[in-house]
């Protein structure tokens, strides 16, 4: 009795007291915590404040021991660099750019083109083992490209596609057309599958039913599908080192790799480089940040 | 007369019976072959990509072809099998593999979790330190690889410089046996904590707050409360993420390349950049058909747990 009337009665006393302790104490562990988060964004965040540091340094700076954090003197001669050559016209480092444009380009248009209907029908459609082909299909994107390169390249030996951009343009539209299918099955499954069936009550076609009514409601899944498709190709190097090795057909990845390839490296051309060939991919990530967590798990997990 | 009778009696009865079923019918077989139409032009490229190369590799593991030797490939069995699974080279190359797998992806997971955690908790600037957290992610490995080649560079490296001023002791962080792998570790770590965090964090912020508020009403402790409430629920999404690292770092290359290209020796040499030297160096094309035969297995292997336990998350 007498503990249940404590009971009863302490709250008004102690509520008076812990409160403030505890807020205290709280407080306390906001800033650790606050503080803790701060070190560890500016551990993540350094090297990249260091790039774009190193890419705007005179190469006396970018060398200099200790290094220069603040006083150094700024120039934008690495970035002229990227796209001018020495004796003037246009660098090999633009070329590779345009190329991995059209590589990354292509084959991402081709990878939606078949992607998208694939997703539809794997979506809509009774199709035999549906399970087992998506996750066939998403297994093919785990081969290690080191492995599937060795065929493939002999592959591409015998029909000519070795150092020609259409080769590489194959690969990586079959690299990610498994993405696309699991990405956009996910978009179609949130489009209900009703609205194609009062559209064909209506006398349209199942294949009229999704062109004016499904696809139009897609497209916004399909722009950030092909915006992470594009980053793949974009970002994509073992199948370009191998594959390519011409000036006029390399991709940037391999073409900024082969500046460390000599002697002397320039880094700060390496930096200015880097920086011109990430920037593209912080842009279009950041456009399409809501469906991060999808995109970056090939489409499998969904929030 | 008696036939076509019969027949126009037939007609009438045939058309009265397939006139309603008529246009389903015909739509569930236009369904079908619009399924086939749209899904085979995808699959079609799968196998002649991904599916037949493979293939291809699989003959090659049992001959002692050579891309540069060119001439007919002899049948040589299991030879080229035998010869990997029993070669101390490949043995190192294994374990290399495994530390730097399990030392790589601990480390995320930990550090990204962390991570999520500390900004879960949080209610204000969410968005821009989620979005600031995740820069390291979306770069290339070529550039990620570039640019900490440059940093850990002994002489006029930052990291080095760094450690300088606060008085301490240089280190070769990509010359020596062993901080070659600690630092492969280390970059890894750097580009893919993100990656977790953001997994987790999804996973964190689904957790239902009537289940926070109700363990606060029961005055369960903090630590009570994540041990119980937390950890059960974001954990399948962790494994997940951890399951796609696992496997990510198995089959990864370009890092290895650009940041150590194997050395000092072979201290960084894991399993798949092995196999590139043995492909592309050495030329030995049967071996190493078989030796990335292998490593598809384990692929093979590990992608079926993954798919599984995906497979499991999405139906509870």
């Amino acid at each position: 009795m007498a503990v249940s009337v404590n009971e009863a009665v302490s709250p008004g006393p102690v509520r008076d007291h812990p409160p403030p302790a505890r807020r205290r104490s709280g407080r306390g562990r906001t800033v650790l915590e606050v503080a803790l988060l701060t070190v560890l964004a500016v551990v993540m965040l350094f090297p990249v404040l260091w790039m774009i540091e190193t890419s705007i340094k005179e190469n006396r700076d970018v060398y200099a021991v200790p290094a220069k954090f603040f006083d150094f003197k700024v120039t934008l001669d690495h970035y002229r660099d990227v796209f001018v050559a020495s004796g003037g016209g246009r660098s090999t480092l633009s070329v590779s750019f345009l190329n991995s444009v059209i590589v990354a380009g292509v084959s991402t248009v081709l990878a939606t083109v078949l992607g998208v209907p694939a997703a539809w029908a794997y979506s809509r459609f009774a199709v035999r083992a549906k399970k087992d082909q998506l996750f066939f299909i998403l297994s093919t994107r785990f081969m290690p490209p080191v492995v599937v390169v060795i065929p493939i390249f002999l592959m591409y030996r015998q029909v000519g596609l070795i150092d020609n951009a259409l080769g590489l343009i194959l690969i990586y539209t079959a690299f990610n057309v498994p993405f696309t299918i699991w990405m956009m099955k996910g978009f179609v499954d949130e489009v209900p599958a009703e609205y194609e069936d009062a559209a064909m009550l209506d006398g349209y076609t199942r294949l009229q039913a999704f062109r004016k009514f499904t696809l139009p409601l897609l497209v916004p899944g399909i722009a950030a599908t092909a915006v992470f498709a594009l980053i793949f190709s974009w970002n994509e190097f073992v199948f370009a080192i191998f594959l390519t090795s011409s000036d006029d057909v390399r991709t940037a990845p391999p073409a900024i790799a082969g500046l460390i390839g000599g002697t002397t490296v320039d880094w700060g051309l390496v930096a200015a480089s880097s920086v011109v060939f990430a920037l593209p991919v912080l842009v279009f990530a950041y456009l399409v940040r809501k469906h991060l967590v999808a995109g970056v798990t090939l489409g499998a997990v969904r929030r | 007369m008696s036939d076509p009778a019969p027949s126009t009696i037939d007609r009438p009865g045939q058309v009265a019976s397939a006139t309603p079923p008529a246009p389903g019918r015909s739509r569930r077989l236009s369904d079908r072959g619009l399924a086939v139409a749209f899904i085979s032009p995808a699959l079609l490229l799968l196998l002649a990509m991904s599916v037949f190369p493979l293939l291809w590799a699989l003959y090659l593991s049992f001959t002692d072809y050579s891309a540069t030797r060119g001439g007919p490939a002899n049948f040589v069995g299991f030879g080229n099998y035998t010869a990997i699974l029993t070669s101390a080279q490949v043995h190192l190359r294994a374990l290399t593999t495994v530390i730097y797998v399990v030392g790589a992806v601990g480390l995320q997971t930990v550090l990204g979790f962390t991570i999520a955690y500390l900004i879960s908790r949080r209610t204000h600037g969410r968005g821009l330190l989620t979005t600031l957290f995740l820069v390291p992610m979306m770069l290339s490995p070529v550039v990620v690889g570039l640019f900490w080649r440059f940093m850990l560079d002994a002489q006029f490296g930052v990291v080095n410089s760094m450690l300088g001023s606060l008085g301490l002791g240089q280190v070769e962080w990509l010359t020596r046996q062993r901080t070659a792998l600690i630092s492969l570790i280390v970059v890894d770590t750097w580009q893919w904590t993100p990656f977790i965090m953001l997994i987790a964090l999804a996973g964190l912020t689904a957790v239902p707050k009537y289940l926070y508020e109700a363990a606060s009403i029961d005055r369960a402790s903090e630590w009570f409360r994540f041990r119980t409430i937390t950890l059960p629920l974001v954990w399948p999404l962790l494994l997940i993420a951890v399951l796609f690292r696992a496997i990510e770092a198995f089959r990864l290359f370009d890092l290895v390349y650009i940041l150590t290209s194997g050395g000092p020796g072979v201290s960084t040499e894991t399993l798949s950049f092995h196999v590139y030297k043995v492909a592309f160096l050495g030329f030995n094309t049967g071996t190493a058909s078989a030796y990335g035969i292998l490593m598809v297995l384990v692929v093979i292997v590990l992608t079926q747990l993954y798919l599984r336990y995906l497979n499991k998350l999405k139906e509870d």
